[in-house]
C-alpha cells in the first residue's frame, strides 16, 4: 500500500507488474489453440494498466471483486497463478475447485473476494461487502471493478445510491474500453452521457483519466484510495483503455471490422507497456532490462503454473454435488 | 391491527405482547438478534411506522439503526448488498412486503446467491435469509399477490420455506437465520394474524428439518405447505367426524421435503392430495406427485389429486378472488370425491367452521 507521492520505485513497481501479467495473458493466448483450457476466456491484453495502478494502493486486507475479465484484476490484487491456471484447466486444486472457470476466479486469502460472470452482477455485492468494513469499523476499502457496459445496467445506479447514502468505502472502478463485445458506445449511450456525471449527481467523488497513462492511473489510484480511506466515502474512478484481443477467445478479430484501423492503430502507439518504458526512461532508468528480467521470471512462473495445472486430478461430478449445500 | 408497537421491546423480551404469526416472526428477529450480533435486518419500511406488518417491530429502537434498516427502492442492490454482507462474516435478512417485488432481484437471488458457494468450489457459503410475503387476498391482484414458490425451489442453492403455524413460523425462522445457506423464506399472509402467545421460544435455532406430520390418518395422505397444511389440518379435525383419517405432512421444506415419510405415509393410505397455494402448473404439489409415483405406483388405490390455483393470473375483483383462492371447503370436497362418498351435512358443518374461523385479512394492503 502506497500513500505517499508516486516515485520512480512506484514506476518500476508498475511496470514490472503490467509487464508480467501480459506475460502471462500471453501465454494463455497461445496455449489456448490447444484446446485443454475448456472455458470462455475473456484477456487483458491491453488493458493490464487501470489493474495494477489501483492494486498498488491496496493492501491484502482490502477487498475487490471483478467480473468477467478479470485475469489482470486478479493478478494484480496477488493471486495465486497456479490456481489460477488450474482453473482454467478445470482442475480440482484450481481456485474454485475446477467450477467456475476463468469468468469466476477468487483468491480470499489476497481480498480478491470473487469475480462473476454477469455483467453487472458484483457491483452491489462489492457495497455489501463495504458496509461489512463499515459495521466491523474496519481501515480497509473495497474496489469493484467492471466495464463501462455494466453502467449500462440498472443495479450500477442502484448501488451508486445506496454507497452515497451510507458512505461505504467502495471504489466503482470502470475500465472503458468503448465496447461491450462488438457493440461500440454509439448504440449504447449517448455521447451526452458521461459515466462520472451520473456518479457525481450521487453525490460521489469522481474521477477520470487514462488508464494507458501510467501517471494519470497512478495518481488517480493514489487519490481515490487517499479520499476513500480517509474520508470513508465512495469514490468512482473512470479509466479508458483498449483491449487488444477479441472480446472473448485468444484471437485477434480485427478483421471483422468493428473496430475502425484508425482506432486500434490510436490506442496500439499508446500502450501502457510502450508508454510506461517512455516514462521511466525520462526518469533516467533504463526499462530493457527490467524488462527483460520480468519476462524471463514471468516465464519460469507460468511453466510451472501450467506443469502443476495439468497434473493435477479432475473434480468428479460427485464434489460438485457437495457445493451444492454449505 | 394486532401489531407489536416500538414500545413493546421490553414486553418482547418478557414473552409478553406475542399475540399471533407476526408477533412470533419479530420475537425470532429479536432473539437472533440479541444471541449474535452478526444478523442484520433490513428492507423497504423495515423501520417505518408498520414494520412489515408488525414482523419487525420494535427491532431498530433494540438494535439500532446500523443493524436495521429501511432501504432504497432497489430490491437488485439491495439483495446484492446482503450478498456482500453475508460472504463478510453477517447473517443478513431482507425482507419483501411482497414475493412479487423480489422479482427485480432475480439475478442476485438465482446467479449471485444461490451459486457462490458452488461456483467457487465450496469456499465461501451465503448465510442469507429472504423473506418474501405472499399477499393473496383484498383484491391484491395480479402483481401483488403472486405464489411463486416452485420457482425459486427449482434452483440449487437456495432453500426455500415456507412455514404453517406461528410456532413453525418462530421457529423456521430462527433456523434459517441459522443456516449457512441462502435461505428463501415464503409467508403467506393470511398466516399473520393467527394466534401464539410465544411459548416455546428458544435460545439456540434447531437445524432446518424437512417436514412435519401435522394430522394422522389411514384413508388418505395430504401432503401441503403454508396456509394449504393449515386448511388440511383443519380438514383433517372436520373429517374425523365422518371417520376419515386424514394424514397430513407438512412438507414446510419446499426443494428437502421428507420424501421417506410421504412414501411411507402413502403406502399406508394408498391415496395422496397434494394442497400448494400457487398456479398449479410445475406447481410442488406436481413434484411431490412425480417422486411419489414410482415409489408406491403399487399401493395407490386411486390417481394422486393436487388442489392449487388456475394457472391464470387472479383478478383484482372480490367476486372473481372468492373462486380463485381454495379453503378447508375445497379441501374436504375434494376429499368426499376422491374417496367416492358423500359426507351427509358436510356443508352445515363448514359453514360452522367458516363463521368460527378468523378473519384473515381485511386490507387496505
Ligand atoms: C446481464 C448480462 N448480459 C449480457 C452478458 C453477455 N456479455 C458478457 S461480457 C459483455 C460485455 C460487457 O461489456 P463491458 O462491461 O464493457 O466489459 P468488457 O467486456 O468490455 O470488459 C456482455 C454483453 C452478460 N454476461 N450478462
Ligand atoms: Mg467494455
Amino acid at each position: 500500500m502506497k500513500q505517499e507521492p508516486i516515485t520512480i520505485e512506484d514506476f518500476k513497481e508498475f511496470f514490472s507488474k503490467i509487464v508480467r501479467i501480459r506475460t502471462i495473458e500471453q501465454a494463455i493466448a497461445e496455449r489456448y489453440h490447444a484446446q485443454e483450457m475448456k472455458c470462455p476466456m475473456h484477456l487483458s491484453i491491453g488493458q493490464e494498466g487501470p489493474a495494477v495502478a489501483i492494486s498498488m494502493q491496496l493492501n491484502a486486507s482490502d477487498k475487490m471483486l471483478s467480473t468477467h475479465r478479470s485475469h489482470a484484476h486478479y493478478l494484480a490484487k496477488g493471486g495465486n497463478l497456479t490456481m489460477m491456471i488450474s482453473e482454467f484447466f478445470g482442475r480440482e486444486t484450481g481456485c474454485s475447485g475446477g467450477m467456475g472457470g476463468s469468468m469466476h476466479l477468487i483468491d480470499k486469502s489476497c481480498g480478491f473476494e470473487g469475480a462473476t460472470a454477469i455483467v453487472g452482477n458484483t457491483i452491489p455485492i462489492a457495497a455489501g461487502v463495504a458496509l461489512s468494513q463499515k459495521l466491523s469499523k474496519s481501515k480497509n476499502i473495497t474496489v469493484v471493478c467492471f466495464g463501462e457496459g455494466a453502467t449500462e445496467e440498472g443495479v450500477f445506479s442502484e448501488t451508486l445510491n445506496i454507497a452515497s447514502v451510507k458512505n461505504l468505502p467502495l471504489i466503482f472502478f470502470v475500465e472503458n474500453n468503448s465496447y461491450s463485445v462488438y457493440s461500440p458506445l454509439a448504440p449504447r449511450q449517448s455521447i451526452n452521457r458521461h459515466i462520472t456525471k451520473i456518479s457525481e449527481a450521487h453525490g460521489i467523488k469522481s474521477l477520470k483519466g487514462n488508464g494507458n497513462n501510467i501517471e494519470e492511473a497512478l495518481a488517480i489510484s493514489l487519490e481515490a484510495t487517499t479520499y476513500v480511506r480517509e474520508k470513508r466515502k465512495p469514490c468512482l474512478i473512470e479509466l479508458e483503455t483498449y483491449r487488444y484481443l477479441e472480446h472473448c477467445g485468444p484471437n485477434n478479430d480485427d478483421h471483422i471490422g468493428y473496430r475502425t484501423k484508425k482506432e486500434i492503430d490510436f490506442w496500439k502507439s499508446y500502450d501502457v507497456i510502450a508508454n510506461a518504458k517512455k516514462a521511466i526512461k525520462e526518469l533516467g532508468v533504463s526499462p530493457d532490462s527490467l524488462e527483460k528480467l520480468i519476462q524471463e521470471n514471468t516465464k519460469e512462473e507460468i511453466d510451472n503454473a501450467f506443469r502443476e495445472a495439468t497434473l493435477a486430478p479432475f473434480p468428479k461430478i460427485e464434489r460438485s454435488i457437495s457445493y451444492e449445500y454449505a | 391491527m394486532n401489531m407489536l408497537n416500538k414500545n413493546s421491546v421490553k414486553e418482547l423480551k418478557q414473552n409478553k405482547r406475542i399475540n399471533n404469526f407476526a408477533d412470533g416472526i419479530a420475537a425470532a428477529f429479536f432473539d437472533s438478534m440479541r444471541y449474535d450480533p452478526t444478523v442484520l435486518a433490513f428492507g423497504l419500511g423495515a423501520t417505518d411506522p408498520k414494520n412489515i406488518f408488525g414482523t419487525m417491530a420494535g427491532l431498530e429502537d433494540e438494535f439500532g439503526n446500523e443493524r436495521v434498516f429501511d432501504t432504497p427502492i432497489s430490491e437488485n442492490a439491495m439483495t446484492g448488498m446482503a450478498i456482500g454482507l453475508a460472504i463478510s462474516g453477517y447473517k443478513p435478512v431482507l425482507t419483501h412486503q411482497r414475493l412479487d417485488f423480489s422479482l427485480l432481484s432475480i439475478d442476485q437471488i438465482v446467479n449471485a446467491a444461490a451459486k457462490w458457494y458452488f461456483m467457487f468450489g465450496g469456499q465461501q457459503s451465503v448465510p442469507l435469509v429472504i423473506r418474501m410475503i405472499i399477499g393473496q387476498g383484498w383484491g391484491q391482484g395480479p402483481t401483488h399477490s403472486q405464489a411463486l414458490q416452485s420457482w425459486f425451489a427449482q434452483i440449487p442453492g437456495l432453500k426455500v420455506i415456507m412455514p404453517a403455524f406461528p410456532k413453525d413460523g418462530y421457529n423456521l425462522f430462527r433456523s434459517s437465520i441459522a443456516d449457512p445457506n441462502p435461505v428463501i423464506f415464503i409467508e403467506h399472509r393470511w398466516l399473520h394474524q393467527m394466534s401464539w402467545n410465544g411459548e416455546g421460544r428458544v435460545v439456540s435455532p434447531t437445524q432446518l428439518g424437512k417436514s412435519n406430520q401435522i394430522s394422522t390418518g389411514s384413508d388418505i395422505t395430504i401432503v401441503s405447505n403454508s396456509i394449504g397444511s393449515v386448511y388440511s389440518h383443519h380438514a383433517a379435525n372436520i373429517l374425523k367426524k365422518y371417520n376419515v383419517g386424514v394424514e397430513v405432512i407438512d412438507a414446510f421444506n419446499l426443494r428437502d421435503f421428507d420424501i421417506n415419510s410421504i412414501s411411507k405415509s402413502v403406502a399406508k393410505t394408498g391415496r395422496l392430495l397434494t394442497v400448494d397455494f400457487s398456479h398449479q402448473f410445475c406447481s410442488i404439489g406436481t413434484e411431490i406427485i412425480a417422486q411419489v409415483l414410482p415409489l408406491n405406483f403399487a399401493d395407490l388405490k386411486i390417481a394422486p389429486e393436487r388442489i392449487a390455483l388456475p394457472n391464470f393470473p387472479v383478478g383484482t375483483s372480490f367476486n372473481i378472488e372468492k373462486d380463485f383462492y381454495f379453503s378447508t371447503i375445497d379441501i374436504c370436497k375434494k376429499i368426499e370425491s376422491m374417496l367416492n362418498v358423500t359426507f351427509p351435512n358436510i356443508d352445515d358443518e363448514l359453514k360452522e367452521y367458516q363463521s368460527s374461523s378468523k378473519k384473515r385479512f381485511d386490507g387496505p394492503f
